[in-house]
């Protein structure tokens, strides 16, 4: 269980991030929304320990965040970048070692092995395992940081703990079906009872996939619930300065939005770029 | 996801690049140091050959003392010519190149070398400071430090120098590498001007060869030398099991090293020490020698791939292996006399890097 609250942080006199309250509960998938800027990011970077804030803190389990080390939060967390580069060329099986290899997770060579097989498998990858990082398209190579990330995450369930995953719009640089195939691969770690906190800037993706949806504007949060309550035409406005009404699925009232129907509004009135 | 279909084709043979054989690699390069070790042995202008060698290892292991006029020059070229020379140039040539694979995977470029970015400058700027005023206004602190003065003080030289570098060229936690090689080039171009200021000043005799401070050489070497060299290389040895994990880390990035529970502060301190003391006891011995740091890791990597478990070792073994060579060509090339064995890393070093810079045209960042 992951709880913050109070949570700020102030960079060159601008607070990034302020008086931010969240929570992560075991088997639930979050998603953070919110424009270019709101803060979305850097609450992630708080939430995972890679900054402190400056003021409230991040507990997981009843631990303060700040204060444990990076050797134990790598067995409590893992973290999913928007992108990373490599200086040297890895192959697509080394890289994904490196989630054992470098939290130092005490597992034999054919244990590993087996691991990072069945990552590979997941993200789709078995057949690029021996491909040169580099030579990967965008969408594999976060494909490959995924099977990375999971080795990390079932290595640390391996230790006893069910820790928690974080995923900065793992979506970006995916075609659709390995949208919905990356946003599987993070339910599944809900469903087996970890916490799953992913932004995402696809609104239907994140209502789909979502138990809950966290919208940042400012760097505070707007609102923090299950999908119809936030996806509402007053949140698009405020949020995302667009007028948009959501549509709603006959079947459990899901809102949806059509991005064709939006109109741009710019801070006294409406307008579009097109004008 | 399992359920979905594989959705890409078996790449063509030339993007795969499986590794069965990186131990063996590493292994291989033992062999070779091996042989270099061989080498050094045997090549001398004394005219005595390699089966000397066990020899004369084995009577004085044996407490036996020589006889003949020719015995005693035989152990004499052996155990205080030689056998040093030798032991000196595989412990430079480890602690260089191992430098090089470390401070390369910590700035996380290629082009990253302790000879290249000024940190050996700045280890020979203070080595030669102290050497020169080890009389006179430094002389409590030479006297304190007694053999290890020279070693300790090239040690903070190139401490200091790292960590210049790493302030210049670091802007809120991004490292720029044009930065850094230009900045290590100014400051290694500025020690270098210092220490011939000092060398030419000098009537020192240690310090009377200022090709010794600017090309390095393994003539000089001691066994009071190699002791005095030896705990820096051997504490930087130690680091290298904690320094492989990190590594490998930080080949990630930064951001990513830290989630997968690299204190990243800390580890970058514990390198730049671990490459300061490496390189500071390689240049208190044997002067500043170019290229090994950078040509080195890049043959281990070629083959075994990037991961610092092979790169670390692999250098280490090969670093000690190519340093001899070097010096066998340097005692050679113009026998009797010696060329300085920067020269001979640079004759071979300068092209290899520059072969590097073409492969990776796209920047430098």
């Amino acid at each position: 269980m992951l709880i913050a609250e109070g949570l700020g942080l102030r960079r060159g006199g601008r607070w990034l991030i302020r008086d931010v309250a969240f929570s992560a509960e075991p088997g639930k998938t979050i998603a953070v929304i919110g424009p270019n800027g709101a803060g979305k990011s850097t609450l992630l970077k708080v939430l995972t320990g890679e900054l402190n804030p400056d003021t409230g803190q991040v507990q997981l389990d009843g631990s303060d965040v700040a204060r444990l080390s990076r050797a134990i939060l790598a067995r409590r967390r893992a973290v999913l970048p928007q992108a990373t580069t490599l200086t040297f060329p890895f192959s697509v099986r080394e890289v994904a070692e490196l989630g054992i290899t470098v939290p130092a997770f005490p597992l034999s060579g054919p244990a590993r092995a087996a691991l990072v097989g069945r990552a590979l498998q997941t993200v789709e990858l078995s057949a690029l395992a021996d491909a040169s990082f580099d030579t990967l398209s965008g969408g594999e190579k976060q494909r490959a940081q995924l099977a990375r990330v999971l080795c990390q995450l079932w290595a640390a369930e391996g230790e006893g703990a069910m820790p928690l995953l974080f995923l900065d719009e793992p979506t970006a640089s995916q075609d659709l079906a390995h949208q919905l195939a990356v946003l599987d691969v993070a339910r599944d770690h809900a469903k087996r009872g970890g916490a799953v906190v992913a932004v995402l800037h696809d609104l239907n993706l994140a209502v789909a996939w979502a138990d809950r949806i966290v919208a940042i504007s400012g760097g505070r949060i707007y609102a923090d619930g299950p999908a119809e309550t936030v996806v509402t035409e007053t949140m698009l406005a405020d949020v995302f300065q667009v007028r948009l009404s959501p549509g709603a699925l006959p079947a459990d009232r899901t809102p949806f939005v059509l991005p064709q129907t939006a109109v741009r509004l710019v801070s006294d009135g409406p307008s579009s770029l097109a004008s | 996801m399992t359920a979905r279909a594989e959705s890409r084709i078996a790449p063509p043979a030339a993007t795969r690049r499986a590794r069965p054989i990186a131990g063996a690699m590493v292994a291989a390069a033992g062999v070779v140091m091996l042989a270099t070790v061989v080498l050094s042995l045997s090549l001398g202008a004394t005219g005595i050959t390699l089966d000397a060698v066990p020899r004369v290892v084995a009577s004085y292991l044996g407490g036996i003392e020589p006889m003949t006029t020719e015995e005693v020059r035989e152990r004499l070229v052996i155990l205080e010519i030689r056998l040093p020379r030798t032991a000196m140039g595989l412990l430079v040539g480890s602690a260089l190149a191992l430098s090089g694979a470390v401070m390369q995977g910590l700035f996380r470029n290629p082009l990253a070398d302790p000879g290249l970015i000024g940190v050996s400058s700045g280890s020979a700027l203070a080595a030669v400071a102290v050497i020169a005023l080890g009389d006179g206004l430094l002389a409590p602190v030479v006297d304190a430090l007694g053999a290890f003065a020279v070693p300790i003080s090239a040690f903070v030289g190139g401490l200091i120098a790292t960590a210049l570098l790493y302030q210049l060229a670091t802007r809120a936690g991004y490292t720029s590498i044009a930065t850094l090689l230009l900045a290590g080039i100014a400051l290694g171009a500025l020690a270098g001007a210092i220490t011939g200021i000092i060398v030419f000043g000098s009537d020192d005799r240690e310090l009377r060869d200022l090709t010794f401070w600017s090309l390095g050489s393994l003539g000089g070497a001691s066994w009071q030398k190699i002791g005095a060299a030896l705990p820096f290389l051997v504490a930087a040895l130690v680091l290298m099991p904690y320094l492989v994990r990190v590594l490998n880390g930080f080949l990630l990035g930064e951001a990513e090293a830290g989630h997968l529970g690299v204190e990243t502060e800390t580890a970058k301190r514990i390198a730049m020490v671990g490459v300061a003391g490496a390189v500071g006891a390689a240049v208190a011995v044997s002067g500043v020698i170019g290229f090994v740091g950078i040509v080195v890791p890049h043959i281990v990597r070629l083959v075994t791939g990037p991961d610092h478990r092979y790169v670390l070792p692999g250098s280490a073994l090969l670093g000690g292996a190519l340093l001899l060579a070097a010096d066998s060509v340097a005692r050679v090339i113009v026998a009797p006399a010696e060329l300085p064995i920067g020269i001979v890393t640079a004759l071979f070093g300068a092209p290899f890097f520059l072969w590097l810079l073409m492969r990776r045209r796209g920047g430098l960042g």
